[in-house]
């Protein structure tokens, strides 16, 4: 019989462009979670997220919001000393998270992800007020109201276009993406 | 005149364009020719890359191809869309089956790429291929008495070009100089802004914005300069929903570097896309006011 991965093969298996180590170089000394700028609003912090990840605990990292919480900033993957690219990591889990489903209702990011997405595959180009209902709906009043107001001002100023932009050769490039990812007939 | 392939990117066609405008005013000044690519398509910025790898690198292969084909290196002024086109170059050389893979679905478009172009944030056009001593001659109207935070965010960066002064650069303090202003002492400039989580993590976001503009105020700045579309409009027109939530009182403009050097080159601020702020940026005219009255 053979063996099955573990869910620590799994993620150094998606970690496909990243540079560096694997998770397991992970020497558990906390400089990733000292640097980021967004370790306090985690459930678990960078240095505790990989130690999961080598302890294969797969349910408790897919259920924290670290992973969707990250900022992208690779100031963790630039100060790691034993090499790992833990932003690279957390796009992983992120991509893991959007093909399994297993990301927490609870979190924008993933629809705010996949919307972005299929706009710029419609169109060519992104266009923020279609991907305002992604977010805005789990915003309470006050942050609703907040978002709003931003949003009318930067329209007075000319700073949010009236149409959403499309690219010439559309056909061409929805082409191109269907050559990588199949898309339905409804995208 | 040097020319480059121009990336303008989503954000500078609207909700940017100050930015956009100023970069066009500010290159051309120094005889420089940005010549925009032709039907370009959105870099998806962090959010391809949360769904599809593969996808991501070749959308952004797209407007690199476009440029490889005019035969011009290319230039951003967005640092997320920098730092996509520069990954991308940077693993399409390393991977030939990435390449393969990339090259297959550029067809549809007629497109292909080798990856013989160099890419580049629009600050390192001036940095590099103007220089601060043409800056310096340049300057009509030097930014005295003005106190500029040099703020670099993450992207232009990070994850960085394997150099390590990449943690302690000194280019856009350089640069401020010598447009005549003072750099402001900031040790938060390498800080993310979070710019990617404004709209999907809010209070995370609006708490990073904070700890930025309570180091810029602290330590003197007057204005705080970016290079980058993001972190412009996260640290300006958020700064009200930053005060709300943290009972804060921040009320400090947050100005494209672009547009700074232009004003120190004489070019009119309505040029420079002043005026579209939601935070004013009269404090800075109001600073360098006394000087032109004497």
């Amino acid at each position: 019989m053979t063996s099955k991965p573990t869910f620590r093969d799994e993620i150094a298996n998606l970690l496909y462009a990243s540079q560096g180590s694997p998770t397991n170089a992970c020497i558990q000394c906390g400089t990733c979670s000292g640097t980021c700028p967004v370790a306090n609003y985690m459930d678990q912090t960078p240095r505790r997220l990989i130690g999961m990840i080598n302890a294969n605990l797969k349910e408790d990292v897919l259920d924290c919001n670290t992973y969707w919480f990250c900022a992208s900033c690779y100031h963790c993957t630039v100060r790691c000393p034993a090499d790992i690219d833990i932003a690279g990591v957390m796009y992983a889990i992120k991509r893991y998270s959007i093909w399994n489903k297993t990301y927490r209702e609870d979190l924008v990011g993933p629809r705010f992800s996949e919307a972005f997405m299929k706009t710029v595959i419609r169109s060519g180009r992104s266009y923020e007020p279609l991907l305002a209902p992604t977010y805005m709906f789990h915003f309470g009043p006050k942050e609703f109201f907040n978002e709003a107001v931003n949003a009318s001002k930067m329209m007075l100023k000319g700073r949010i276009p009236v149409l959403p932009p499309r690219i010439k050769r559309l056909d061409n490039f929805k082409n191109m993406v269907k050559k990588i990812i199949p898309l339905g007939e409804n995208s | 005149m040097k020319k480059f392939a121009y990336f303008p990117g989503c954000s500078l066609e609207k909700m940017a364009s100050s930015y956009h405008k100023s970069a066009l005013e500010t290159t051309k000044y120094f005889d420089i020719e940005l010549q925009e690519l032709d039907d370009w398509n959105c870099c998806g910025a962090t959010t391809y890359f949360h769904l599809d790898e593969i996808l991501a690198n070749t959308l952004v292969a797209r407007n690199l191809a476009l440029a490889e084909k005019e035969g011009l290196d290319l230039v951003a002024p967005c640092s997320a869309c920098y730092k996509n086109a520069y990954f991308t170059t940077k693993y399409f050389r390393k991977d030939p089956e990435l390449a393969e893979h990339i090259n297959f679905a550029l067809e549809e478009d007629d497109l292909h790429f080798d990856a013989k172009i160099d890419v580049y944030h629009l600050i390192e056009i001036f940095v590099n291929d103007v220089g601060a001593e043409k800056i310096k001659e340049g300057v009509q109207n030097p930014l005295e008495g003005l106190v500029i935070a040099p703020y670099y965010g993450c992207q232009i960066e990070r994850p960085g070009k394997g150099v390590p002064e990449s943690e302690d650069p000194s280019y856009f303090e350089d640069l401020i100089s010598a447009m005549g202003a003072k750099p402001a002492y900031f040790p938060e400039r390498l800080r993310c802004c979070g710019g990617s989580l404004i709209m999907t993590s809010r209070v995370p976001a609006l708490d990073m914005v904070k700890v930025l503009l309570a180091s810029a105020e602290r330590n003197g700045a007057h204005v705080i300069a970016t290079a980058c579309p993001l972190c412009q409009v996260n640290l300006e027109c958020y700064q009200s929903a930053v005060n709300e939530e943290f009972g804060t009182d921040f009320n400090l403009p947050v100005l494209y570097f672009t547009q700074l050097l232009g004003l120190a080159l004489g070019i009119a601020p309505d040029k420079l896309g002043i005026g579209a702020e939601l935070v004013s940026a009269a404090p800075v005219f109001n600073k360098l006011l006394p000087k032109e009255a004497s």
